[in-house]
């Protein structure tokens, strides 16, 4: 009887030693948790001090002249005098054409797959969607460079040149002529668009979806037609998260690296037109950074880097207000 | 209400005018996603028809000839991506559950809203700044390129993708679950990874897939951090290691501390130079690529899809 | 007098290839309220929603028979499903406000169909807030969401933006159920006074309700194959005290569902 008991005592004992290293391992879980957690909040800032300290020696030298249009200096590494406005007007030039052209699109491409699309079709469609996000960027450009551009961009270019190019005023935007082989700010604006438009309608999709079957059945039962229903019911509820989807297309589209670096044309020296070649930032940086012939000249790059994450963290911001936003009207119902 | 309210309204006009409009629109929409198709299918068959005929066995296992010459493959680039994506996921995939779990647990405190926020920041941080970043970081220190830099760089590219989409995964698994598991006596280490992780794993697979399919693709960050290396051959370092009697370490640091190639670093570079047989190359390298790449992301969704359904009834 | 409005004739309803609607045959008389009760899933709701075409929405679903609304026959294939819903209106479940105003919500139905001038959309908001009796409470704030108003007032919203358009016929689907006793209660009253103007078909679940409010009522059950069948349709004082089916007699009494 009492050797039982000693038994099952020395047992239990075994149980709660076993049980407080268990716990220990709680402890080390929890540390863990933490501890990896800190390590990306700290890589975050860790990216924005590497390229605040470095790009120092440019930013001490130019000031804000750096990204200023109206700086005489042009971007010069054999004056190592560097101005990055050519490369930010490559950006936001490609980029708002790549929106203003993928926006309406993608958005059409939503509410085709959210409100129109049959069940069968649905699947394959969202397929679809998903692979052209998917494919990698390379890809774009090496497509790009051999069948895009002198299939389609250079047609088009060579069009616009001869319609809105002789009228005065835009001749200094669309002034030709687009070279042969179809490099261009236009191409990386047409490529652009490509590829920002499944990110734009795989959201717009999603915040079409999440709109309760209520708010369609009311338009309906009222005798609005399902076009009427979208456009005056759907797409107004669901506007912050499409303006939400359009921020986040944007900084895909300007800090898209690789096919832009393929089909630009990689000079300084294009001016304002988009039917001549240029820099983005995301470029020039490729284009350049690796050789990089002074030191003042990588500083400019990763000042240019700097940019593009100042950049980053303001539409993360703005499109993290918008979500909450979002949240705030759905849940405060 | 006073009298018909539609007695100056011709209703049969409106109505003819109205689902004019519908049918319009609606069917410009049906438009639109044809449109949308286009480039994929072109991109799609092209480089299959292109790529297919560069494609044979030397294009696998041989390392390039001299710029200009004929024959040689691409199998530096082939082994630099396999490396460095494997360096990737031993780091990111384990980081990335960790960070999950404790958004999971966390998801209101301050810590757990600025993770939120910092993994959303790094996945939209263009690529081009990790680049750099990787380079300031893990190059200049050591004053030399290396597939060790060129994966921790993937694997920040990695990191929010598996984090995302697990923390998702992770919300989806009932809270009974946790409690029952909790309530038996197992410690929370225990639930979390045995009972947790394992109910969802389907949906982590799954994002880990896109995640490795993202890092396979990604350029940029490794233009200055693995730079290229015609010469990258895993296997003929083991070779040569062994006859020369090198230590295992050595051996290893030839591997992970060498300027590395990848797949689609070598597309880059091959798509702009001006030898034919190297463009030609290209779109062998860009149909291995594609392939990887399109297969990881449709296997982890039907694979997602079709265990849901299994399981969903 | 004593007119019929709709004519339901041997009305089947399927989805896919279930049939949820077997063979109804009932009339629904002009300015009465026509109940439809019976246990859930019997089907009410979708003999409710074939009668402005909603159930369309629904794929794969397609119906036999007819519905004859005033000569016409809604299910013909020639017929405009716009004027269907123009001319019978319909309230939901849960109020369903649009998040707009007050008065953009009812402006909403009489701006599709042309009405574009401000004074008569003024007079409309005004007239079928007081149809609906929620004048009072909300002359004052048109221009606030629809959404800051209470269960009940957003349901007399919803009832209010359905009679904005004029219908001839006001489908109601278990109207009161998502609210609370008073608010129940004054949708009840406001019943009542819409059957002046309106034909009212009413689905719901609360036999009570249906003996308060309607002049008529049809009893719904589903037969073997899970299908919903009338069971019996007759004036609602005769249901409720001397049914001829044995069904319903269980059924109002208690003893089943």
């Amino acid at each position: 009887m009492s050797n039982t008991q000693s038994l099952f005592q020395q047992k239990n004992d075994l149980r709660h030693r076993l049980g407080r290293f268990t716990n220990h391992g709680d402890r080390f879980w929890v540390a863990a948790l933490f501890g990896s957690s800190l390590l990306i909040l700290i890589l975050v800032l860790m990216i924005g001090w590497e390229v605040w300290a470095l790009s120092a020696p440019s930013r001490h030298a130019f000031g804000w002249a750096f990204i200023s249009p109206w700086a005489k200096a042009a971007w010069n590494p054999a004056l190592d005098r560097f101005n990055a406005w050519p490369a930010i007007y490559g950006s936001l030039v490609t980029s708002a054409i790549a929106l203003v052209l993928a926006v309406p699109f993608s958005i059409a491409v939503a509410i085709f797959l959210a409100e129109l699309a049959p069940p069968l079709l649905r699947t394959p469609l969202n397929y679809m969607v998903e692979m052209l996000a998917a494919v990698p960027s390379v890809i774009y450009g090496l497509w790009g460079i051999y069948l895009f551009l002198p299939k389609v961009v250079h047609p088009i270019g060579a069009a616009l040149q001869n319609t809105l190019g002789v009228i005065p005023g835009l001749s200094t935007f669309f002034g030709g002529p687009i070279p042969a082989s179809g490099i261009s700010k236009l191409a990386a604006a047409l490529i652009l668009t490509i590829m920002v438009t499944p990110t734009i309608a795989a959201v717009t999709r999603d915040v079409l979806l999440a709109i309760p079957r209520s708010q369609r059945e009311a338009s309906l039962a009222l005798g609005a037609t399902q076009w009427e229903t979208i456009w005056k019911v759907l797409l107004p509820m669901g506007l912050s998260g499409i303006l939400g989807a359009v921020i986040l297309g944007f900084g895909r589209a300007i800090g898209e690296t690789m096919a832009v670096t393929m089909v630009i044309g990689n000079t300084s020296g294009g001016g304002y037109s988009v039917l001549k070649p240029g820099y983005t930032m995301a470029s020039i940086i490729a284009n350049e950074f690796a050789e990089a012939v002074s030191d003042l000249h990588s500083s400019a790059l990763i000042e240019i880097a700097l940019v593009l994450f100042v950049v980053t963290i303001i539409l993360n911001a703005i499109s993290r207000w918008l979500v909450m936003r979002v949240q705030r009207k759905t849940m405060g119902r | 209400m006073n009298g018909d309210i539609f007695a100056q309204v011709n209703l049969p006009r409106v109505y003819r005018r109205r689902k004019w409009v519908n049918n319009i629109i609606l069917g410009l929409t049906g438009l639109t996603v044809i449109l949308a198709g286009i480039p994929l299918v072109w991109i799609v068959i092209y480089v299959i028809l292109k790529g297919w005929r560069v494609i044979n066995l030397d294009f696998f296992i041989h390392l390039p000839t001299a710029m200009g010459a004929t024959g040689g493959g691409v199998t530096n680039a082939i082994q630099g991506s396999i490396v460095m994506v494997i360096v990737a996921a031993i780091i990111a995939i384990p980081l990335a559950l960790l960070i999950a779990f404790y958004l999971l647990y966390y998801p209101q405190t301050r810590l757990g809203v600025a993770i939120r926020f910092s993994t959303d920041l790094l996945s939209g941080v263009p690529s081009i700044v990790i680049g750099i970043f990787g380079y300031a970081l893990f190059v200049l220190p050591f004053k030399h390129f290396s597939a060790l830099a060129g994966g921790l760089v993937l694997a920040m590219i990695m990191l929010p993708v598996v984090v995302r989409s697990s923390e998702e995964m992770l919300k989806l698994v009932p809270k009974e679950l946790r409690e029952g598991s909790l309530a038996l006596g197992a410690p929370e280490w225990k639930t979390s990874l045995s009972v947790i992780l394992v109910a969802a794993m389907e949906g982590v697979v799954t994002g880990i897939m896109l995640g490795l399919a993202r890092a396979i693709g990604e350029t940029a960050p490794l233009l200055f951090t693995a730079l290229g290396n015609e010469h990258y051959d895993v296997f003929g370092y083991i070779k040569q290691g062994i006859a020369t009697n090198q230590s295992l370490w050595e051996i290893f640091h030839k591997i992970l501390a060498e300027p590395t190639d990848a797949l689609p670093l070598t597309l880059w570079k091959y798509a702009q130079q001006p030898y034919p047989e190297r463009v030609e190359q290209s779109w062998g390298v860009a149909l291995v690529l594609m392939l990887l790449v399109l297969l990881l992301n449709i296997g982890a969704r039907t694979w997602l899809a079709w265990k849901r359904r299994q399981t969903h009834g | 007098m004593l007119t019929q409005k709709i004519e339901i004739r041997n009305l089947s309803v399927f989805y896919k290839s279930f049939r949820a609607v077997n063979d109804v045959t009932m009339p629904v008389y002009e300015n009465k309220v026509t109940a439809i009760i019976g246990p859930s899933g019997c089907g009410k709701s979708t003999l409710l929603r074939s009668l402005n075409r909603m159930n369309d929405l629904v794929p794969g679903s397609h119906s036999e028979g007819e519905i004859i609304l005033d000569g016409e026959n809604l299910l013909d294939a020639g017929v405009d499903v716009v004027d269907v819903r123009r001319r019978v209106g319909m309230v939901f479940q849960r109020p369903n406000p649009f998040p707009m105003s007050v008065y953009d919500n009812i402006a909403y139905g009489p701006r599709l169909y042309g009405v574009k001038k401000k004074a008569i959309l003024d007079e409309i908001v005004e007239e079928s807030l007081r149809g609906a009796a929620l004048w009072d409470d909300v002359k004052d704030k048109l221009k606030q969401s629809g959404m800051a108003l209470s269960g009940g007032q957003q349901q007399r919203l919803c009832i209010a933006r359905a009679i904005a358009i004029q219908p001839e016929v006001l489908l109601m689907d278990e109207p009161a159920s998502a609210l609370d006793p008073i608010a129940t209660l004054r949708i009840e009253e406001l019943v009542a006074q819409l059957q002046e103007r309106y034909t009212i078909v009413i689905v719901t679940h609360n036999m009570q309700e249906a003996a308060r409010v309607s002049d008529y009522t049809a009893f719904m059950m589903m037969n073997e194959q899970r299908a919903g069948e009338l069971v019996e349709f007759d004036e609602t004082a005769a249901i409720f005290t001397t049914p001829q089916d044995k069904r319903t007699e269980d059924y109002i009494t208690g003893r089943f569902g």
